[in-house]
């Protein structure tokens, strides 16, 4: 069986050799337009280092409350998860679900996968569980939406700030290094293990 | 400049997880051993599914209202639109254009383009194929976007919890508003763009 590595455009499937790319430089498929090569991907080293580093954010993301209020002397705060909760009233719980798959559980995954993954890939070996994994996070990809929650967190501050006294949290710093951690490791970057570990994938 | 070959005249299928070139007549990727399919199964009839389901709770969406304000004893229940122009009677009109923009137009311009995209691929036109690719790729990253106003109405609703002074409760019309979102991501992912492409080539 011979599958050579070519490259088959999602959009349109035109197949294309690929050509090695330096950093800052994209491929685009001549039928569709789409990207379908970026060059300068982060080597693994790089990725587990940011997505340890996201982990711990993660945690401090979390734990603290990302805004906090005041009315009178009385003060309230909320957490990502609180805010989750506030939507699991009755009838509309459905819907909490679907929240807190999307500013909680996607992205925790997402972090725990690619530590699990990344931290046997630096050391040349695939992870158990390494095809799973790698599916896993294909999939959970488009449900991560935390770039979507720190808007949401910033018009919910406009939307407040006329009527009562609102301050950021600490959760809210957190919460804005996180999302751009997850950008940064979170991206179709990761599919080059397939290739780097080749022949080690059982 | 010639266009490159289609992945079916060199007999190869692409892998939707991990990107490898498949030789085609494979059930599973060799490589990451998800399913491979020539083209995304039922795609039409799928996308036509999600896409009429979330138009229909895009009403009840719009017309329930989102959420329930007490603020020193008078109470009152905000819809989207009533959102918005709340916002853009106060001043604030950016956050009332960031509104309008993540729970109407986007949802909106979702259902327009992938509804016009299934018409064109039954239809199995040659028009401005390029343009409708990227039309399709434009609402794959923007979609999500329109979760904004239920992630607003969690924060305030958990925020403003000041018993019998004011609180704010979500109201039913959330979880229409969320589903539209998801169903319409769902529509997104099930289309297939290659069969955009595929009117140039297959004659079924």
């Amino acid at each position: 069986m011979d599958t050579p590595d070519l490259i088959i455009c999602e959009h349109c499937d035109s197949v294309y050799q690929p050509t090695p790319l330096v950093r800052g430089q994209k491929a685009f498929c001549l039928r569709c337009g789409a990207v379908i090569g970026r060059g300068g991907h982060m080597t693994a080293q790089q990725l587990l280092a940011l997505s340890i580093c996201a982990a711990i954010v993660f945690c401090f993301a979390n734990a603290f409350p990302v805004i906090s209020i005041s009315l009178q002397g009385l003060s309230n705060e909320a957490t990502l998860w609180q805010s989750v909760e506030a939507l699991a009233q009755g009838r509309i719980s459905v819907i909490a679900a679907v929240a807190g798959l999307t500013i909680i559980l996607a992205p925790m995954l997402q972090i725990i996968l690619l530590c699990w993954v990344l931290s046997f890939a630096v050391a040349g070996t695939a992870a158990p569980g390494f095809k799973a994994c790698m599916r896993a996070l294909e999939h959970l990809r488009p449900w991560s939406m935390l770039e979507v929650c720190l808007l949401g967190i910033l018009v919910a501050i406009v939307k407040l700030g006329g009527m009562l006294d609102v301050h950021p949290g600490l959760g809210l710093w957190a919460l804005a290094m996180l999302t751009v951690l997850i950008i940064l490791i979170s991206g179709k970057g990761i599919r080059r293990l397939w290739h780097d570990l080749e022949g080690v994938i059982p | 400049m010639s266009l490159p070959p289609y992945a079916r005249d060199l007999n190869l299928v692409l892998c939707h997880t991990c990107g490898q070139a498949c030789p085609l007549g494979t059930h599973e990727c060799p490589r990451c051993d998800s399913v491979v399919h020539r083209r995304k199964p039922e795609s039409l009839g799928r996308t036509w599914a999600f896409l009429i389901a979330s138009l229909i709770f895009y009403i009840p969406a719009n017309l329930l209202p989102v959420m329930f304000t007490n603020m020193f004893g008078s109470g009152s229940e905000n819809t989207i639109m009533s959102g918005v122009m709340e916002f853009w009677s106060s001043g604030s009109w950016d956050i009332a254009l960031l509104i309008f923009i993540a729970s109407v137009a986007v949802p909106c311009l979702k259902f327009a383009v992938l509804g016009t995209l299934l018409i064109t691929c039954q239809r199995r036109s040659q028009w401005a194929m390029r343009e409708r690719s990227k039309l399709y790729r434009l609402i794959e990253i923007i979609g999500y976007w329109s979760m904004l106003d239920v992630l607003v109405v969690a924060l305030v609703a958990a925020l403003v919890q000041f018993r019998s002074l004011s609180s704010i409760e979500p109201r039913l019309g959330i979880l229409f508003f969320g589903l539209v979102v998801v169903l319409t991501m769902l529509a997104a992912m099930s289309f297939d763009p290659r069969l955009i492409w595929d009117a140039e080539v297959e004659d079924v």
